[in-house]
């Protein structure tokens, strides 16, 4: 597999990439690739392979056959102390925020900026406030993961996630499990990510209000902050969906196209 | 029946196959940096004060219930003043060590097969490497480094007061003069045991941890896994702590003979 021509510059290239564990098979031969300041939403069923692939574009786990490229270098045949340099730039949102119990909002949001970055403590102070500033959370820096809902932690760890200027951010099942008006709150956090600071994203859910919220709007910045608003037809067709069907990929276009769909699974699975 | 063999044998060799590449992934990441000083700083205190209570506790009881016990023995043959002897020689050499070990398994092979565990299930660990941190570097280091050095520590702790627990019995119970009794105690003692008795407790320290660290990062299942995994670490740290308490004093008189 040759590595992806320097002129289309895509952040993340996922190339035929095939999972098994013993007979079960995870992924057949997934491909998609993901632009610059673009998002990709993953949707499918439980168990349909969707945080899978995020955990093998972060060299998490190696897949079985195919190639993954993450900023024009290759992952899938990378050694672990070689993907912490490719990690450097990639966040990622887990399941349930997957904070740190024994440490503080404060030291889990600037968790990469104290332990792996050479950022003095005023620094990463300061960076650690600013986005949880973002996440509106600032009041709760001292505070310990147990004491936060479950719509915090998200926010916390999307805040973790983005601490150290990652260029790609992951979110797996950001929103699940939260009640609509805390999701939406997840959700403009994604926009803004992506608007206002130019991240690529790949969002993995099978909420599906969600995931038509965040491709069908944008972020706008202002004298005073910011606005989410509906996108325009450019921003809309930067967001893709690729729906897995038993680990292969059975769709992959634009909401618009995705709300077109005729497929009878995509039909039952939007209904 | 040859296929459940075949899936046990697979199962137990892949077992030993991480357990070796997490001990050498331990040794290359305590002589590598990065290296998480605070962390380590943590774990000798977590590990070493954390236990001195139930080692106290252990080992004082320990010295007495010898001394009442060998006493009662020590009379048939008119030999009451030299339960001393006796007593520091059982401790220093077998006791000390074996049942330091035991109680750290219990406390510290449960505690850290738990915390590790519940990191996997809660996908803590993979959250840590994706922040770039190697999880062996950060969690089983630490805790290894702390285990090793403070397991002996902890040891003499208990030998001694678990002579001082003898020494209690002796006098006021089995009424030996307590010069008799110190005497006796320091005639009981070879250079040769003190060797064994603080060579034995770094082997079992880093033996207790590494097998929490192994079976905590190998956890599977949600909470139900985590329970699992605590049980499993126990009772695997506390059969190598009298295995390995068997093969080292076996090397050591292959070694040093007799005394």
């Amino acid at each position: 597999m040759e590595r992806p021509a320097a002129a289309e510059q895509p952040v993340i290239v996922v190339d035929k990439v095939s999972l098994a564990f013993d007979d079960k098979v995870v992924l057949k031969e997934v491909s998609f690739t993901l632009m610059p300041g673009h998002t990709k939403v993953i949707l499918g069923a439980s168990g349909s392979g969707k945080s899978t692939i995020l955990k093998l574009i972060l060299g998490l786990w190696k897949p079985d056959g195919g190639a993954i490229w993450v900023n024009g270098e290759r992952v899938d045949t990378m050694r672990e102390l070689e993907l912490m340099k490719v990690r450097a730039d990639v966040g990622m949102v887990f399941q349930e925020g997957a904070l740190f119990d024994s440490l503080t909002v404060g030291e889990n949001v600037g968790y990469k900026l104290y332990e792996e970055s050479d950022s003095s403590l005023e620094q990463a102070r300061a960076r650690v406030e600013e986005v949880l500033g973002f996440v509106g959370l600032r009041d709760f820096i001292e505070r310990m993961p147990s004491e936060l809902s479950g719509g915090q932690r998200r926010r916390v760890a999307i805040a973790r996630a983005m601490a150290a200027k990652p260029r790609i951010l992951l979110y797996d099942e950001a929103t699940t499990g939260l009640d609509p008006i805390t999701a939406i709150t997840v959700d403009e956090e994604m926009v803004k990510l992506r608007d206002l600071e130019g991240v690529s994203s790949i969002i993995v859910t099978h909420q599906l209000r969600d995931a038509f919220f965040v491709a069908t709007h944008q972020a706008v910045r202002q004298r005073d902050g910011y606005a989410i608003s509906p996108a325009d037809a450019r921003k809309c067709d930067e967001a893709e969906f690729i729906m897995l069907k038993e680990g292969v990929v059975s769709f992959e276009g634009n909401a618009a196209e995705l709300r077109a769909a005729k497929d009878t699974y995509l039909r039952s699975f939007l209904s | 029946m040859l296929p459940l063999l075949d899936a046990w044998l697979k199962g137990a060799v892949l077992e030993v196959q991480e357990y070796v590449r997490l001990q050498i992934a331990t040794i290359r990441g305590a002589l590598s940096r990065p290296f998480y000083f605070r962390d380590v700083v943590e774990q000798f205190e977590q590990i070493g004060i954390g236990s001195l209570t139930v080692v106290l506790l252990t080992g004082f009881f320990t010295g007495a219930v010898l001394a009442l016990q060998t006493g009662i023995t020590l009379d048939q043959f008119g030999a009451r003043p030299f339960v001393g002897r006796l007593i520091s020689a059982s401790m220093v050499k077998e006791l000390g060590p074996v049942l330091t070990g035991l109680m750290l398994a219990g406390r510290i092979g449960s505690g850290i097969a738990a915390e590790l565990g519940s990191m996997v299930v809660t996908d803590q660990i993979n959250a840590l490497r994706a922040l770039g941190t190697d999880p062996v570097r950060k969690l089983v280091v630490p805790r290894v480094l702390a285990g090793f050095f403070m397991a002996p520590v902890l040891t003499v702790i208990s030998d001694t007061v678990g002579i001082i627990g003898g020494w209690l019995i002796a006098v006021f119970q089995l009424r030996v003069a307590s010069s008799l009794y110190w005497t006796s105690v320091v005639d009981g003692l070879y250079i040769y045991d003190a060797w064994m008795g603080i060579i034995k407790p770094f082997c079992l320290g880093y033996v207790i941890v590494t097998i929490g660290c192994h079976v905590g990062l190998r956890t599977a299942g949600g909470t139900q896994g985590v329970g699992r995994a605590t049980t499993n670490a126990v009772v695997a740290s506390s059969v190598a702590v009298i295995a390995v308490d068997f093969f080292v004093t076996r090397l050591l008189i292959t070694l040093f003979g007799q005394g």
